[in-house]
C-alpha cells in the first residue's frame, strides 16, 4: 500500500519511534519526588524543551493534551470566557464543535480568510479569533500574522490552530504573535493520543480536566510520557522538503482534474484534487482498491464520508462532493508519486468518458 | 448446494450487516473472487430510533463492517440518505397521499439497490454485483432470467420483478438455490460470521417502530387530515383521521361506519375529497390495469400466473398488452389495491410485472 494520507496520520518518525519505547522503559510518574520521578521528569522536561525549540516559542507556556481536538477545546474553553468567539469558516470540526454558536469569518474561493471581514468582525465586544494555520483539506496557510496584528489592535485573543504545520513546514510562533497555538502530535510523525497548546505566559489557567493540577494547573492527569517523549522527540527532526513532489504530483495529472486552491500559499504535501462529476467516494475506493491511501471530506465513525463543508465554505460547492485530499507523508518518495499518477489516470479513465 | 463459479472476478456485494448477505460475500471470497463489500446508509438511524445525539449509523452498519474485517474483505459505507429519501421515502409517502398502497422495498431495489449499485459496481472495475436476495438467475436463450427461489417460504422474487434484464445480467445471487434458512444459517456458522444468529429483519426498515403513519406525515401532513367516510352514494357514515390510514380491503379503523351489522370494508381512496369509500361487497376485481411494467421476456399476451401479494401462492390470469400499458384479467375476482404489485410468473420464472394502477371506480 502506498500510503498518501499523513493528513489523517503521518507515518511515525524512527527518533520519535525510539523516544516512546524509551519512556515506556523508563517508567515513573513525573509528578512523584523521587528517582523514579526525576528521571520521567527530566524526558518531559526535554520534550517541553524541543517543542519550544521547534517552534521558536520564546516564553511561551506549553501544556501537554491528549492531542489537537483537546487543545483546540482547552484554547477555546479558556480563551473564549466572556468573549463572542469568531472562526475561520473553514476551521476544523476539533474547533467548530468547541466554539458552537460562534461568529464565521468567511474565505476566499482559495479558502483564505478575508482580513477585511474580520476587521468589521473585531467592532464590538471583546472577541476570541480562531484562525488555523493551514487547512487540513486544502493546504491552504491562513495569514494569521496579519490576523494577530488586527486582534491585538481590537483587543481580541487569537488562537491559531496549528495541527498540520509543523511536521511540514517551519513554525515561528514569535513571528505569528498569537494568544495561543495548537499542534498534534500524530501530524508530526510522533503518536496519536499526544498534542500541546503554546500559551502567552500570563493567562490564568482554566483547565477542563482539573485533576491533579498537572501542567501548572492547566490539564490534569498523568503525563502520557511515551507519547509526549514521541512528540519531543519528532520536535527535533527538521521537516522534509515535500514541495517539489507535491508540484510534481499536480503536474503529472490528467486535464479532467481540477487543483483547488493552486494560485495561494498552501502546505508544501497537500494537494486537494477534484474530479468534476465523480464522486469522491468512488474516488477514494477506486484509489484504495488501486493499493494507494488518500481521504475525502470527513469520514464519521461508520465510515461513511460527509460533504466536506472546507470546500462548501470556498464557494465550490459543485466540486465540493467530487474532491479528495492528497497528503504526502514526510518519507513519501518519487515512486509513490507516479504510482499514484498511474491509478489516478487509471480511475480517470473509467470514470470520465461519460462526462464527456 | 448452488453450483460454483470458479473464474475470479471483482465482485461487489451489498451488505446489510444480516446473515443473508454475510453469508454471500463470504461465500464469494471463499470461491476465489475478489469482493467488495458496499453497505449503504440509508436513513439517519439515530433520527430514525428517535434518540437524539445517537449515530447516524446502525448497528447493522458495524456489524457488515465486522463481518468484513473477519473475511478479509475491503468494506466501504457509502452515503445514500439523500438519494434514499428522494427516490423511496418521499415516494412511499406521495403514493399514500394518492390514495395508494406503496411496496417501498420494490422501489429501493428498482433504484437504490439496484440502479445505483450496479452503477457503482462499474464504477469500480467490477464484472457483478452480488445481493443476498433469495431468488436465482439463470442465463436462458433470452439472456439473464429471473426465478423464485428454491426455499418458497423465502422466495424475494415478487420484491424484484422491476430489476431490469440489463440490471440482471450483472447480478448473482448465491443464495437463491439454498433450500432453507436453516442452511444458510449453518453456513455462516461454518465460516465463522458473528451474524450467524441474528434474527431476521422485519418490516419496512425505514419504520422501525412500525408506524407507517408517522413517516407518513413527516413526508405528506395532507394524507393525515381528516375526512368523511361514505358509501358508494356519498353518505357519510363516519370520519377518519387521513386517507393515509387505509388500504384497499381493510375492515378496521372505520368507527361508525363499521358500527351495523354488516361487515363493511374500505373500497375506494379519494385523495381530492379525502374520502375513505366502504362498500359491504368486498373490493374484488377480475380486471387489473398496471403501469411502469416491466418485462423479463419478450412483451406480449400471455396466459400465465400472477402474483399480486407476495406471501401468496401465483393465480392463473391473462395478460394482455393494451395502449402501452397492461391489462390482466383475473379466473377468479379478487382485492387488489393501486400502488401494489402484480408480478407474472411461468412456473418459477419471472417473466415480468408492474405496479398496479389506481382503478377508475376508486377515484369514486
Amino acid at each position: 500500500m502506498i500510503y498518501l494520507d499523513a493528513n489523517a496520520t503521518d507515518i511515525l518518525r524512527p527518533e520519535a519511534r525510539a523516544a516512546l519505547l524509551d519512556a515506556a522503559d523508563l517508567g515513573g510518574n513525573a509528578s512523584s519526588i523521587h528517582a523514579a520521578g526525576r528521571s520521567a521528569r527530566r524526558v518531559l522536561d526535554q520534550a517541553r524543551a524541543a517543542v519550544k525549540a521547534r517552534l521558536n516559542a520564546g516564553a511561551a507556556e506549553i501544556v501537554f493534551t491528549s492531542g489537537g481536538t483537546e487543545a483546540d477545546a482547552l484554547a477555546i474553553h479558556a480563551l473564549g470566557r466572556g468573549r463572542r468567539v469568531i472562526i475561520g469558516a473553514t476551521e476544523h470540526d476539533a474547533v467548530r464543535a468547541a466554539a458552537k454558536g460562534a461568529e464565521i469569518l468567511p474565505v476566499d474561493g482559495n479558502g483564505v480568510a478575508d482580513l477585511d471581514a474580520l476587521r468589521r468582525l473585531l467592532e464590538g465586544p471583546p472577541a476570541l479569533v480562531c484562525l488555523m494555520l493551514a487547512n487540513n483539506e486544502t493546504g491552504t496557510l491562513q495569514p494569521v500574522a496579519a490576523a494577530a496584528r488586527l486582534c491585538w489592535a481590537a483587543g481580541a485573543f487569537l488562537f491559531v490552530d496549528a495541527a498540520q504545520v509543523p511536521g511540514r513546514m517551519a513554525v515561528d510562533v514569535s513571528a505569528i504573535g498569537a494568544h495561543a497555538l495548537a499542534i498534534s502530535g500524530h501530524k508530526l510523525g510522533a503518536v496519536p493520543g499526544v498534542g500541546a497548546l503554546l500559551l502567552e505566559p500570563g493567562i490564568a489557567p482554566l483547565p477542563l480536566l482539573a485533576g491533579g493540577g498537572q501542567e501548572r494547573g492547566w490539564r490534569g492527569g498523568t503525563h502520557a510520557l511515551p507519547a509526549i517523549a514521541a512528540l519531543g522527540a519528532a520536535c527535533t527532526v527538521p521537516p522534509s522538503n515535500l514541495a517539489p513532489l507535491r508540484d510534481a504530483l499536480e503536474a503529472g495529472l490528467p486535464p479532467e482534474a481540477v487543483i483547488i486552491a493552486r494560485d495561494v500559499p498552501r502546505l508544501p504535501n497537500t494537494a486537494c484534487l477534484a474530479l468534476p462529476g465523480v464522486s469522491a467516494q468512488v474516488q477514494v475506493i477506486n484509489l484504495d482498491l488501486a493499493g494507494i491511501a488518500v481521504s475525502a471530506g470527513a469520514a464519521c465513525s461508520s465510515g461513511k464520508v460527509t460533504r466536506s463543508h472546507v470546500l462548501d465554505a470556498m464557494g465550490l460547492t459543485d466540486l465540493s462532493p467530487c474532491a479528495i485530499r492528497v497528503s504526502l507523508p514526510w518519507n513519501a518518495t518519487a515512486a509513490d508519486v507516479s504510482a499514484f499518477h498511474s491509478a489516478y489516470r487509471q480511475m480517470a479513465r473509467r470514470l470520465c468518458h461519460s462526462a464527456a | 448446494m448452488p453450483p460454483r463459479d470458479n473464474t475470479p472476478r471483482r465482485i461487489v456485494v451489498a451488505m446489510s450487516g444480516g446473515v443473508d448477505s454475510s453469508v454471500t460475500a463470504a461465500l464469494l471470497h471463499e470461491q476465489g473472487h475478489e469482493v467488495i463489500g458496499v453497505t449503504l446508509q440509508l436513513y439517519d438511524h439515530g433520527a430514525a430510533i428517535g434518540r437524539k445525539g445517537a449515530c447516524c449509523a446502525g448497528e447493522d452498519i458495524h456489524d457488515a463492517r465486522r463481518v468484513a474485517d473477519r473475511i478479509g474483505i475491503a468494506h466501504y459505507v457509502i452515503d445514500a440518505e439523500q438519494r434514499f429519501r428522494a427516490a423511496v421515502i418521499q415516494p412511499f409517502a406521495d403514493s399514500y397521499a394518492a390514495g395508494q398502497t406503496p411496496v417501498p422495498c420494490i422501489t429501493c431495489n428498482q433504484t437504490v439497490k439496484f440502479t445505483d449499485l450496479i452503477q457503482l459496481a462499474a464504477d469500480l472495475g467490477a464484472d457483478a454485483l452480488a445481493t443476498g436476495h433469495y431468488v436465482q438467475r439463470f442465463d436462458g436463450p433470452e439472456g439473464a432470467e429471473l426465478h423464485r427461489a428454491v426455499d418458497p417460504s423465502r422466495d424475494q422474487s415478487w420484491f424484484m420483478f422491476a430489476t431490469t434484464k440489463a440490471q440482471l445480467e450483472r447480478c448473482l445471487f448465491p443464495l437463491g438455490g439454498y433450500t432453507s434458512k436453516d442452511q444458510v444459517r449453518a453456513e455462516a456458522e461454518r465460516l465463522g460470521l458473528v451474524v450467524a444468529k441474528k434474527p431476521d429483519s422485519q418490516d419496512i426498515c425505514f419504520v422501525p417502530a412500525g408506524s407507517y403513519a408517522d413517516v407518513v406525515a413527516k413526508f405528506r401532513p395532507d394524507a393525515l387530515e381528516p375526512g368523511e367516510i361514505v358509501d358508494r352514494a356519498g353518505v357519510v357514515l363516519g370520519r377518519h383521521e387521513g386517507i393515509a390510514r387505509y388500504t384497499i380491503g381493510q375492515a378496521k379503523r372505520l368507527g361508525a361506519a363499521q358500527s351495523g351489522e354488516t361487515r363493511r370494508v374500505v373500497i375506494g381512496l379519494d385523495p381530492l375529497t379525502r374520502r375513505v369509500v366502504v362498500d359491504t361487497a368486498p373490493p374484488d376485481s377480475a380486471t387489473i390495469r398496471l403501469r411502469d411494467v416491466n418485462w423479463l421476456t419478450a412483451p406480449r399476451d400471455l396466459a400465465c400466473a400472477v402474483k399480486l401479494r407476495s406471501g401468496e401462492e401465483p393465480r392463473p390470469a391473462r395478460i394482455f398488452l393494451e395502449n402501452g400499458g397492461v391489462r390482466v384479467e383475473l379466473d377468479a375476482p379478487t382485492r387488489a389495491a393501486a400502488g401494489q404489485a402484480c408480478v407474472f410468473y411461468d412456473a418459477a420464472r419471472v417473466l415480468g410485472g408492474g405496479f398496479i394502477a389506481a382503478a377508475p371506480q376508486d377515484s369514486n
